[in-house]
């Protein structure tokens, strides 16, 4: 199997221009980034930081100035507040299982949207086991929550609702403080959690004016390293620990601190926030430069989620109709583009996109969705590049495609 | 449940790129489909089959991914210039995928779609000649009910769809 895999990897030699916009899955890690990194695998910092030596010493004293600046950038009152955990799955699980069973005697109602992230669909998925109920709300066309039936769906019974800030398929921006305020109306004691690793850097976004109870943010959304991210809890808020073992400094997140990486995780964020409003223009223009272009060189192409000012500036899906989605990743990986769609097939699962789904795409539409993110570090060489080689790719995917595949 | 890369052969890859006998034939006398959008997986081929039952001519259409659309083309090179008997019963999907050169286990059902869309063209060239042979057996085979299969499955999807949206 490893030797097809090394096969068609040959058959990708000689690419000249490599552009990759795969940036939901995995990011690459910028060298200023690493650079940072470094120093803590055998310079400094290296010892384990509940440790009475200096390299002890020094990484505690790196993992608490740390979370001083996420606590800053997130906008939380109390470095405490933070926790760092492997990435955003492990966040939301945290989030979620150990607020549910940290306060199961208040209730055990949660609502979730109906376009939550994979991981979040799959926890509250194990949370009935223990019990616990899950109304999931439905979404508008462009995928927007639907607040009547959040307000239906959430009562004094609810213990927990859980709305991603920013859908990292479709980009989103849900109403978040219509959203909160409905479900804690119905109960003040209902925990509000939100997966905000798609709204952090990309959006303005302070935990206590959301006055949400939990948020998770990931670090290589930001284009940090991966298997790092960290969740927000508030002061008053109890959360359970979910896995047990050696306590170090944080006492919801057993193990010994991945100190290199919490650095990273750190420094991309500096990165994103040290000029917040031009990274963020940046990706705007790549963005729209990306999409217009697109529409102006294809027709039967359809943008999945809103346009203008309510979707996140990095987020680029557009359905391609009469094409499959993981034929076209194949054909643009072989001309260097690198980007993932919402076919069932590319995602090797049995269903497309349940987002694409969500949003009332016909599957043949969600079939033909690619996904792509901007960031800072492209240029519009880049783009113009995609532009080039995209209709070429669309088109000869359409060609075998012919008359099949028409609903 | 793990999710691995598809680690497609250099012959899957080969026939994505340059896939032979493509499009539409005009001459074609049996047209055959199977699959269904919704499941992101459709093939069509079109035949010419002469007085002779030899398959003359062979194309299809794909709509999926690289491994249906390797699949289907193998399929027509394997079939062309056959008598429509053996291509009923020499052409089995286990010889699709040997002759791609091995597919991963979730790309299984391409090759079985083929071969059921092969086998419904040779029904439906019998039905239009009105009269059939003592080989072709009344039931349904494998890659047929697989193709069936499928298909049910894509309408139950659109329906629960359906339902959910007038909810």
């Amino acid at each position: 199997m490893v030797e097809n895999v090394k096969a068609l990897l040959k058959a990708h030699e000689g690419i000249k221009h490599e552009v990759y916009l795969d940036n939901e899955n995995s990011t690459i890690v910028p060298k200023d980034i690493i650079d940072a990194m470094l120093p803590y695998y055998n310079k400094l910092a290296y010892g384990n930081p509940t440790l009475t030596h200096k390299p002890g010493w020094e990484a505690f004293e790196t993992i608490m100035t740390a979370s001083q600046k996420l606590s800053k950038f997130l906008g939380a009152k109390i470095l405490e507040e933070i926790t760092f955990t492997p990435g955003e799955t492990e966040a939301n699980n945290l989030a979620l299982i150990g607020a549910a069973f940290a306060n199961k005697h208040k209730g055990k109602k949660i609502v979730i949207s109906a376009i939550e992230p994979i991981n979040v669909l799959h926890v509250v998925e194990l949370l009935q086991k223990f019990g616990f109920t899950t109304t999931k709300i439905p979404v508008n066309r462009e995928g927007f929550l639907d607040l009547e039936k959040l307000k239906e769906a959430s009562d004094k019974e609810t213990v927990l609702a859980s709305i991603a800030m920013v859908n990292n398929e479709i980009g989103t921006i849900q109403p978040m403080k219509e959203a909160l305020d409905i479900v804690k109306d119905k109960n003040p004691e209902a925990l509000f959690h939100t997966d905000a690793s798609d709204a952090y850097g990309r959006i303005p976004l302070n935990v206590q004016d959301m006055k949400v109870d939990l948020a998770t943010v990931s670090s290589y959304k930001i284009l940090g390293p991966r298997g790092i991210g960290a969740l927000y809890v508030k002061e008053s808020v109890n959360v359970d620990k979910i896995l047990e073992g050696q306590i170090g400094t944080q006492k919801l997140w057993p193990g010994v601190e991945n100190t290199p990486l919490i650095v990273g995780f750190t420094k991309a964020s500096e990165l994103a926030f040290q000029d917040f409003e031009g990274n963020v223009n940046r990706m705007h223009t790549l963005r729209d430069k990306l999409v217009d272009g697109v529409f102006a060189k294809l027709s039967e192409v359809k943008l999945n989620g809103p346009k203008g000012d309510k979707r996140a500036p990095d987020n680029a899906n557009i359905s391609f109709l009469r094409c499959e989605g993981e034929a076209l990743t194949i054909e643009l990986s072989l001309a260097g583009v690198y980007l993932s769609s919402g076919s069932a097939c590319s995602r090797r699962l049995l269903q497309p996109s349940h987002v694409l789904v969500a949003i009332g795409r016909k599957f043949s539409e969600a079939h033909g969705s690619i996904l792509m993110k901007t960031t800072r570090y492209h240029t519009e060489e880049d783009i113009t590049h995609v532009l080039e080689v995209l209709p070429n790719a669309v088109n000869r995917i359409r060609g075998i495609v012919g008359s099949t595949g028409v609903d | 449940m793990s999710r691995i890369p598809l680690p497609y052969t250099q012959k899957v890859l080969d026939l994505f790129r340059n896939p032979k006998n493509l499009g539409k034939l005009e001459d074609a006398n049996v047209i055959s489909v199977a699959g269904n959008p919704a499941c992101g997986d459709m093939i069509t081929f079109y035949m010419k089959i002469n007085n002779q039952a030899i398959i003359e001519k062979i194309s299809f259409e794909s709509y999926g991914c690289a491994a249906n659309i390797a699949t289907a083309s193998i399929v027509t090179e394997m079939i062309k210039g056959m008598s429509v008997e053996s291509a009923w019963k020499d052409v089995t999907w286990k010889k699709v995928t040997e002759e791609v050169g091995g597919l991963p286990s979730v790309k299984f059902h391409c090759g079985i779609l083929a071969v059921g869309a092969v086998k419904r063209a040779i029904r439906k060239y019998y039905e239009q000649k009105g009269s059939a042979p003592s080989w072709l057996p009344q039931e349904l085979t494998f890659e047929e009910k697989q193709a069936l299969e499928e298909e049910e499955l894509a309408k139950k999807l659109s329906k629960r769809l359906k339902v959910a949206e007038e909810k």
